[in-house]
């Protein structure tokens, strides 16, 4: 085990860790809006994460390449899908929570 | 005339170096029929669909703008490090901190593109989901006050301004 393995390691790690606390969040937030907070956004630095630490795994340069796009589409659509989730929940009349009518 | 026709050719061959540079990158062979086939393909593609890529002629302007947007991008990833860990410790503090609300904020962004930046940027940048954009106003749902912080003292918006 040398060097490039501990720190791909680091990386995937800390990936999951925010993956993880999504889904904590997912299951602790109380409504659409805030669900979404959580798991449309832990992913965001989980993902990145993720995959910086594939890409220092995997020796071939041309390879890593390809899987450091894969976070480039993610951080281009992801952000487009969570808000057109929010804009139709929005338009369809849901109310967000509110901290004092809980 | 003549200068009017270059222009738009630098749009066909931006277009095509492009493409051919994603070609060389996704098929990983580097010989002469498989380089000869991404030019035919690059070619037709570019054809069929540069004035989507870049629907305003090239100037020089433009390509600043580009050069200033990749400076802008290290700005954003460090604030997504921020905001993230910050909605970290909300999901895991026993007693959940969270004051959902939706925040209006105004702006005096004036391009369509840097509207989507904006937004964009606040919809990854955790904490923060841009809901509706109607002419100057942003309606933003904020997870917490300190996550609407910087979007109420534009900081956000001072930095897209950067890249207009």
């Amino acid at each position: 085990m040398d060097i490039k393995d501990i720190i791909s390691m680091v990386f995937i790690g800390g990936g999951l860790f925010f993956f993880f606390t999504g889904v904590v969040g997912l299951l602790r937030f109380p409504d659409i809006y805030t669900r979404m907070h959580a798991l449309g956004k832990c992913d965001t630095l989980g993902l990145l994460l993720n995959v910086v630490g594939l890409a220092i795994y995997n020796s071939s340069s041309l390879t890593s390449i390809k899987i450091l796009f894969i976070a480039v589409f993610i951080l281009l659509t992801s952000p487009v899908v969570t808000h057109i989730i929010a804009k139709i929940t929005y338009d369809s009349g849901i109310k967000p929570w509110q901290k004092d009518n809980s | 005339m003549i200068v009017d026709g270059i222009i738009i050719l630098m749009g066909y061959i931006l277009t095509f170096l492009i493409l051919f540079t994603f070609w060389c990158i996704f098929s990983g062979y580097f010989d002469a029929f498989h380089l000869l086939l991404g030019v035919i393909c690059s070619i037709i593609v570019t054809i069929f669909s540069s004035h989507y890529l870049f629907p305003e002629p090239i100037t020089i302007e433009s390509i600043k703008r580009i050069g200033r947007f990749i400076g802008y991008i290290p700005w954003l990833i460090y604030q997504i490090i921020i905001a993230n860990l910050q909605v970290v410790y909300l999901v895991l503090h026993p007693r959940m901190p969270i004051n959902p609300k939706i925040i209006t904020v105004e702006t005096t962004l004036k391009d369509d593109i840097s509207r989507v930046i904006m937004a964009n940027s606040i919809t990854l940048t955790p904490g923060t989901i841009t809901v509706d954009i109607k002419d100057n106003t942003f309606w933003v749902h904020s997870l917490s006050d300190a996550s609407s912080s910087g979007l109420i003292n534009g900081d956000i918006e001072q930095k897209v301004k950067t890249t207009e």
